[in-house]
């Protein structure tokens, strides 16, 4: 019994002492000058994909959803927060404070979204469900696409047509301009508030499984009409890891479009191609293995720069690493080999084994 | 006045007449047995009692409250619990969280207390733990509480789904197939195990059940089901020993 605990904390205390050190060989690599410009600008994306890859699998691999329009919950928080920031500018001065409230508000705001979607789409199931989250992950970035808001004395003015029809007094300044996106966004995002964040959304994912409301989560996840007869409310508990979530991926949003001078929608930072990315993050890593969505998002996204030097034949390269941490991951008999070989994993079968008797 | 009161249950499928005019009393304390044939309509009639089927006509009181087509977790929290024919457990979660899965509308908490484990977080974990471990204890699982149930051998499975059924603390216990695919010493134990559950919880308990053994050791009546309709009804010998009982069963 308390064994079983210390090995649930014993495995949290791992998780973040990762990422610590981490941040610690990062700040010293820093210090001393021997990181290049490349990989200073890959800092916070890094932590960007982190927290996407930690709050996709809450619910890929906890509530069990496949959730394919991760990178939509990430566009609202990303745009909200950028036009709060944008507004707030020459209000708050303070950076620390008006990036806060900025988080707040694109958490908050992804969230909501995550509850709206959520309603319809969590009554899906499976195949159903990811098609629609798909569509919706493009819908927003569409949408974003074609808005136009603008602030002048008279207040906001808002139009989904072009800059001009939103008969703005002159000196109005033009915050959300359709395809070009939001300028301007001042650049709050540093590694370390990245790190905090990361560490911030793991604490919450991991205290939020070994809870009440995470164990309702995951018994919903293995078995729905088991859950329900002993009194879980699905609806309930379905909304809510699924809203966490969304809201999470806003965080990851708020951190992405403060990181930037120019937040424009394509389908590179916030379509398919991003959402997918983020599932491979979690797959490979592992299902329901928030330490795991943690290291592949690092891996994956310092690859491709790594292979670099191979230039042409960088990305066949990555997609053959891919396939065989794929393999090694799922393949039975990779898994099997792995339980053979790893010490640990020998170790916990004598212990089941004994528990079992 | 009956613990378990239905009348003139009924439910069709399509053209498919599956239960009709079903009824049933059940006293506090009973053991009651629902036997019949395959496809007779026994899980139906679980179904129907547990709000996963809307009965077409009828009426369901449970402790003198009317469920009739409620929700199966209205009818929970109302005081009926169940185990499943096919084993329906948390598999991916410990044995002893599958029991504080059941615990979970007894015991609160909210979220932020959850996320930041505040004292009540604590307090309240440590409560649960403790009580589902009692519940684990009464059916020997305790050994095992920390096992992922997906990994526990087919016996301890099915007490285990009992016993998480137990741990939403019911009124009534409804048992679909408890020693479906025992052996005769596992059905033996279980028998013991259900009986023990009865006296110590002060629990009813509705069985479904084929095994004959089982029932006849320790259901006090019983109701027969063919072709959805009720073929008879009383105690045990009293029922065992209908001539009608022994066509359906054994043919002519």
């Amino acid at each position: 019994m308390l064994k079983k605990i210390d090995k649930r904390t014993k495995n949290n205390f791992i998780t973040y002492a990762m990422v610590i050190i981490a941040f610690v060989v990062v700040q010293i690599l820093l210090a001393s000058g021997s990181m290049s410009s490349l990989m200073k600008g890959l800092l916070v994306p890094l932590c960007v994909y982190m927290i996407l890859a930690v709050s996709l699998n809450f619910t890929v691999g906890i509530l069990g959803e496949l959730s394919l329009g991760h990178a939509g919950f990430m566009c609202v928080g990303a745009f909200t927060s950028a036009f709060f920031s944008m507004c707030m500018k020459d209000v708050i001065t303070s950076n620390g404070l008006r990036f806060f409230l900025a988080l707040i508000i694109g958490a908050l705001f992804a969230a909501l979204f995550g509850i709206l979607i959520g309603i319809p789409v969590l009554r899906l199931k499976g195949d159903y469900l990811a098609i629609v989250t798909l569509a919706f992950g493009e819908i927003i970035k569409n949408i974003v696409n074609t808005l136009f808001i603008g602030k002048d004395s008279t207040g906001f003015h808002f139009s989904l047509k072009d800059a001009m029809s939103l008969n703005m007094e002159p000196g109005g300044e033009v915050i959300i301009n359709g395809p070009q996106g939001i300028t301007g966004t001042p650049q709050d995002s540093t590694f370390t508030i990245g790190i905090i964040l990361m560490l911030l959304t793991i604490f919450i994912v991991l205290n939020m499984i070994y809870s009440r409301d995470g164990r309702a989560i995951m018994a919903i996840r293995d078995n729905r009409i088991a859950a329900e007869s002993v009194g879980i409310n699905i609806t309930k508990y379905k909304l809510m890891a699924f809203s966490i979530s969304a809201g999470l991926a806003g965080v990851a949003g708020v951190l992405y479009a403060h990181n930037l001078t120019t937040l424009n929608a394509s389908p590179k930072n916030f379509g398919y191609n991003m959402s997918i990315m983020i599932l491979v993050f979690v797959v490979l890593g592992g299902i329901g293995n928030i330490r795991g969505s943690v290291i592949a998002a690092v891996l994956l996204t310092l690859l491709p720069e790594l292979l670099r030097g191979l230039s042409d034949y960088r990305m066949l390269v990555y997609s053959i690493v891919l396939i065989v941490m794929m393999l090694f991951n799922w393949a039975p008999k990779a898994r099997e080999w792995r339980e053979r070989h790893l010490p640990k994993n020998l170790l916990k079968r004598k212990q089941t084994a004994k528990e079992g008797k | 006045m009956a613990l378990l009161d239905v009348k003139n249950l009924g439910i069709s499928f399509g053209g498919l007449r599956a239960v009709n005019a079903f009824g049933i009393k059940i006293e506090k304390g009973e053991l009651y047995g629902l036997i019949g044939p395959n496809g007779a309509g026994k899980t139906t009639v679980f179904n129907l009692l547990t709000g996963v089927y809307k009965p077409d006509e009828g009426i369901v009181k449970l402790a003198d409250r009317d469920v009739t087509g409620k929700s199966t977790i209205e009818i929970n929290k109302a005081g009926a619990a169940r185990t499943f024919q096919n084993i329906r457990l948390f598999k991916e979660l410990s044995v002893q969280d599958n029991v504080k899965v059941g615990l979970h509308n007894q015991y609160h908490y909210n979220t932020v207390e959850g996320i930041l484990r505040l004292p009540r977080y604590r307090k309240v974990e440590k409560a649960m733990d403790e009580r589902a471990l009692e519940i684990l204890k009464v059916f020997e699982l305790e050994e095992s509480a920390s096992v992922l149930a997906a990994n526990l051998p087919y016996g301890k499975q099915r007490k285990l789904e009992i016993a998480r059924a137990l741990a939403t603390s019911p009124k009534l216990l409804l048992l679909d197939e408890p020693a479906a695919g025992m052996n005769p010493n596992e059905t033996k134990e279980l028998m013991d195990t259900i009986q023990f559950v009865r006296d110590e919880f002060d629990m009813t308990v509705l069985l479904i059940e084929h095994d004959m053994k089982l029932v006849s050791g320790i259901c006090e009546k019983l109701t027969v089901l063919n072709f959805g309709e009720v073929l008879a009804q009383g105690t045990t010998s009293e029922v065992l020993n209908n001539p009608q009982v022994i066509t359906a069963y054994l043919g002519e």
